[in-house]
């Protein structure tokens, strides 16, 4: 079959002819891994190479009464004693460069500590040994202080305050809620008249990535007064970006080489390494190692984070789960890192692969004071999949009904409306679980045998965006006042009701108002293109696409075809009233310009457009010099 | 600053141990502190003493130098008694190096070799010539090891067991060793020792009392299973907690005795 | 307060002046300039400074550098005959037996230990020659088919 490729980006480099699938292909960059030639971030010789070691907390949590590294200064070896002072830039979390979120955690801890393990001197010396033993000879005297490793300990109103700028343990969304809420249709309504309500909860250890290469970085002057710096990071433009921030240098400046990573799997994206490595480099003017040994990878290194989930689910005797509750807690840790975004990516997860009328979720990026926690493999889902099918299975006891079965009428089909109200599509999971049940002999009853991702998927109620409750309970600092329970609508706060159909978007192309100003998308950059001649639709087959009609499903009768003439967005894009006629797919907003005027649009433009947008972290831009 | 002081014998270099001192055997306890600069000590001391690393018969015991290897134990027809446990030691890169008289001095919770010999009643021949049994080194660990003196076990008289999460290599859950001597048919005088169930490889008196005198099937051994724990405090650690370690050994004292598989 | 060691590294004569307390790792790494075998533990858990020491398979780290005066030391960076490649180097490219690759090198080494002493291992033997060695992206399964295809090339050849 020749199909053809979306085209508008890189034309000229991609071809159609793809024929790797089912052949093994030689990896580039084996040659180097077998003769052991690939550069790792420390396979680079430096002359006069310092190693850094650091000052770390024994304790959960507690006040730095005061540090004295005088001898520690004094040692033979000892080049350089860095603490929080001398970070031009000391506080930054790793999503303000998306402007997510509050700088909320130290390079250099001053004043308190809030984990085992966090740094507080970073000692440059000439081996290893020399600061280590620098280290050995800090005094610091600390007076321990209460702390909390529980996520839901952390929640109550005389739990210790972890984290200074989130004062009641929790991360702060949209300035408002102490959780990442969801609401769809109406969870209480729908518990009282479900045959059964069924109840569970799950829980996830946090876990390392332990990779075989530790994390670290060398940074090494290099003569146009640039900084070389090596690094393992996972993510080498979130370490430039939080380099030039912290160290308040233009990243003009920073030459970041990476990419050559000893294994990953989300535990080198936290940019701790690199920003010290290079501090350390300009106190010195020499090129600086900054390695973690095993011991720290394993005890320092962001884990993926711990998770409880509570699921309360109302079932009809016919297996139809009708409506479902999560309470999610995230284990952030000290400090909030990539927590904050996984309740999200999480909550944009639920209510899992099930087509359910009636989903609500209040989902917590709690503070304790743990190792923080960061990114690993399918992080904000892994957990909550594991909660979800686990409890699937608890609903077929209940019901009495085998667990393949179960999933197989409640999975998601082309066409259901999910909880966060875009369309499901390319759906597979009913023939995901029908192969399963095939390969393991489980026999299936003939209607589970049929079904079809393709068909009944939409029909009716499942289709749109019911009539949902709202509430505002859970509001920043609410909880820790009161101890509000966190379950959702569990408390008093103001009932609200938003008509059928509504997705909360009036503005913007992607069906949800954008958080703030400056995140709304710009249609133009992401390659929909309108107009006519353009070019067609990236979505679905090419034939139905070309023709302007929204692909149609076999047996979905009650929607209509998108109308013809230059459809722009994909459908789940538009805002579709329920029960009205969708006239057209949306139009590209007023603003966007034509196809033509895209085309000349310069990368240089684009890229300058972008850093000018309201908000945008000045350290993005290069711009700054020093 | 680390000095490293090498002898040509055994004891010039424990004559020349103090506080501030750690003799390197084949390295994979010392190496691992000195890479991560445990102040503890400033000087390494080692030998390079050849009669270490020799295997003689000695009467009816054999005498196995401080040095002989994992490696040398598995390559050794007088010592293939030993074989299962030097085997249980580390990967083939570690056993290359790990020593016998390192392991008699390995943190918990390593010295799975050390459990095999103190069910064997083994004896510690130190730099200085003194002899003392196993247990007693073990209590009090210092001192530098010349050689082990072992007797060879009758028939199928000698058991060991390795219980670890990852095969085939793993840290020990615990490691269990049994010398089932009998008499007239029934165990008289029976040895067994456990590893990473206390701070060092220890005996269990208990379960030896609970075997004295009872046949070798699962009525007879049903006391001893039921003593398993008894007067034992099994540390938590990463591998695995105290608790789990209470819990699963009398299945594997079981295994253990009756040479059952484990699954 | 240097010493001078001098070994066989790859089959060439080298002098090195090592720091007190040294590990071969480092000495490999930063005395000589041989990159290829890996820190990932400094505690001899991983496997990934395996070396060979007269044929027999080490973990560097834990290897006073001193101790191999007079030694032949075999490398990863040792292992190919200029562009011909080892048979094992082959078959982990054949077989996508590497990942991110840097458990590869000690991998190999301790691969070629077990070869050069059983050139024709069962699938058991094979697994308990890298039992020591850890890895954490690929999986164990392509690297121990590559190992086999390595024995069964070079019995072919």
């Amino acid at each position: 079959m020749h199909a053809e490729y979306r085209k508008d980006l890189f034309a000229d480099e991609r071809s159609d002819d793809f024929d790797v699938v089912g052949k093994p292909v030689i990896r580039q960059d084996i040659l180097g891994h077998v003769t052991g030639r690939s550069k790792f971030y420390d396979d680079h010789a430096f002359d006069g190479l310092l190693h850094m070691r650091c000052v770390r907390s024994p304790h959960h949590r507690a006040r730095i009464r005061s540090v004295d590294s005088s001898a520690a200064e004094r040692q033979d070896g000892v080049v350089r004693v860095l603490g929080g002072r001398d970070v031009p830039v000391n506080t930054n979390t790793l999503l303000s460069l998306i402007n997510f979120g509050r700088d909320d955690e130290p390079l250099l801890a001053t004043g308190k500590v809030g984990y085992v393990g966090q740094p507080i001197l970073a000692i440059v010396a000439t081996s290893v040994r020399a600061a280590q033993e620098a280290v050995d000879a800090v005094k610091v005297d600390y007076e321990e202080l209460p702390h909390v490793l529980d996520v839901e300990e952390a929640l109550k109103p005389e739990a210790p305050i972890v984290n200074d700028e989130y004062p009641n343990n929790t991360f702060d969304y949209f300035d408002t809620y102490d959780h990442q809420k969801l609401r769809f249709g109406d969870v209480e309504t729908a518990f009282s008249r479900a045959d059964h309500v069924v109840e569970g909860e799950y829980q996830m250890s946090p876990i390392e990535q332990a990779p075989i290469e530790t994390c670290g970085a060398i940074a090494a002057p290099e003569t146009s007064d640039r900084i070389t710096v090596h690094t393992s990071t996972q993510a080498l433009f979130f370490s430039v970006g939080v380099t030039a921030k912290q160290l308040d240098i233009s990243s003009a400046r920073l030459h970041f080489i990476g990419g050559t990573v000893g294994g990953g799997f989300g535990g080198k994206v936290d940019s701790h390494h690199e920003p010290l490595a290079a501090l350390a480099c300009l106190a010195t003017g020499k090129p600086v190692k900054y390695m973690w040994d095993r011991a720290e990878e394993m005890q320092v290194g962001g884990p993926r984070g711990g998770e409880r989930w509570r699921i309360k689910d109302g079932v009809m005797r016919d297996g139809r789960i009708i409506a479902r509750a999560f309470t999610g807690f995230f284990d952030a840790g000290a400090y909030t890192r990539l927590s904050s975004y996984a309740v999200q990516k999480s909550t944009g997860h639920l209510p899992g692969p099930y087509s359910i009328p009636n989903v609500a979720s209040n989902v917590y990026c709690v503070f304790t004071n743990r190792t923080p926690s960061t990114a690993m493999r399918g992080f904000g889902i892994t957990a909550v999949d594991f909660a979800i099918e686990r409890h699937m299975d608890k609903v077929a006891r209940v019901v009495g009904m085998d667990p393949i079965e179960l999933r197989i009428l409640n999975a998601y089909r082309d066409g259901d409306m999910k909880a966060h109200r875009r369309e499901a599509k390319n759906c597979a999971l009913i023939e995901s679980c029908q192969a399963v049940a095939h390969k393991a002999g489980w026999r299936l009853s003939a209607d589970a045998a049929r079904a079809s991702s393709k068909t009944g998927g939409g029909e009716g109620a499942s289709g749109v965006i019911p009539e949902t409750v709202t509430d505002d309970e859970g509001r920043i600092g609410e909880r820790r006042r009161s101890g509000l329970a966190p379950e959702p609508f569990s408390g008093q706060g103001t009932r609200g009701l938003l008509p059928e159909g509504h997705s909360s978007n009036n503005s913007s192309a992607f069906g949800n108002a954008p958080q703030r100003e400056d995140m709304e998308a710009e249609i133009e950059r992401l390659g929909f293109k309108g107009g006519p001649g353009a070019p067609p639709t990236p979505r679905g087959p090419v034939d139905e696409a070309a023709s302007g009609a929204r692909p149609t499903v076999p047996g979905e009768t009650s929607r209509p075809a998108g109308a013809g003439g230059g459809p722009t967005l994909p459908a789940a894009y538009a805002q579709r009233p329920a029960g009205t006629v969708d006239q057209s797919i949306a139009q590209p907003p007023a603003q966007e310009p034509a196809a033509a005027e895209v085309e000349s649009d310069s990368a240089t433009t684009h890229f300058q457009r972008g850093v000018r947008r309201p908000g945008v972290s000045r350290f993005i831009s290069g711009s700054r010099r020093r | 600053m680390l000095e490293v002081q090498t002898y040509p014998t055994i004891g010039e270099a424990a004559g020349a141990m103090d506080d501030q001192a750690r003799f390197l055997g084949g390295g994979t306890l010392i190496m691992n502190r000195v890479n991560y600069g445990d102040p503890r000590f400033n000087r390494i001391v080692r030998t390079t003493d050849a009669s270490l690393a020799e295997i003689r018969v000695e009467g009816e015991r054999l005498e196995v130098g401080a040095g002989v290897t994992m490696a040398a134990i598995l390559a050794s027809r007088d010592l293939d008694f030993l074989a299962p446990a030097a085997r249980a030691v580390g990967g083939p890169a570690i056993r290359n190096m790990a020593s016998v008289g390192g392991n008699l001095m390995a943190p918990h919770p390593y010295g799975d070799l050390a459990v095999a010999l103190l069910a064997l009643d083994a004896v510690v021949r130190m730099a200085s010539g003194e002899e003392l049994g196993l247990e007693d080194f073990l209590a009090r660990r210092n001192g530098v090891v010349r050689s082990l003196l072992v007797r060879r076990p009758r028939g199928d008289e000698f058991r060991f067991r390795k219980v670890s999460r990852v095969k085939p290599k793993g840290v020990s859950v615990m490691s269990m060793a049994a010398h089932l001597t009998r008499s007239a048919g029934r165990l008289s005088g029976v040895r067994v020792a456990y590893g990473a169930m206390a701070s060092t490889p220890v005996r269990v008196r208990a379960v030896e009392s609970a075997l004295e005198g009872v046949s070798l099937d699962h009525a007879g051994i049903a006391a001893a299973l039921s003593a398993a724990t008894e007067g034992l405090d099994p540390p938590d650690d990463p591998i695995a907690s105290g608790w789990y370690r209470r819990e699963v050994a009398p299945v594997h004292l079981r295994r253990l005795l009756l040479g059952e598989d484990a699954r | 307060m240097k010493s001078p060691v001098t070994f066989r590294l790859n089959g060439s004569e080298t002098a090195v002046f090592v720091d007190p307390g040294a590990n071969l790792l480092d000495v490999l790494r930063r005395g000589c300039g041989d990159l290829s075998p890996k820190y990932g533990c400094g505690q001899g858990g991983c496997g990934a400074c395996t070396v060979l020491i007269d044929g027999e398979p080490h973990v560097s780290c834990l290897v006073l550098a001193e101790t191999v005066a007079g030694r032949s030391v075999e490398t990863t960076g040792g292992l190919s005959n200029g562009p011909d490649l080892h048979p094992l180097q082959r078959a982990f490219i054949e077989g996508f037996a590497a990942q991110c690759g840097y458990c590869t090198p000690g991998m190999l080494m301790a691969a070629k230990a077990l070869l050069d002493r059983n050139p024709n291992p069962t699938r058991p033997e094979v697994e308990e020659a890298i039992s020591g060695n850890l890895c954490r992206c690929t999986g164990y399964e392509p690297i121990v088919d590559a190992i086999l295809e390595a024995a069964k090339q070079r019995g072919a050849a």
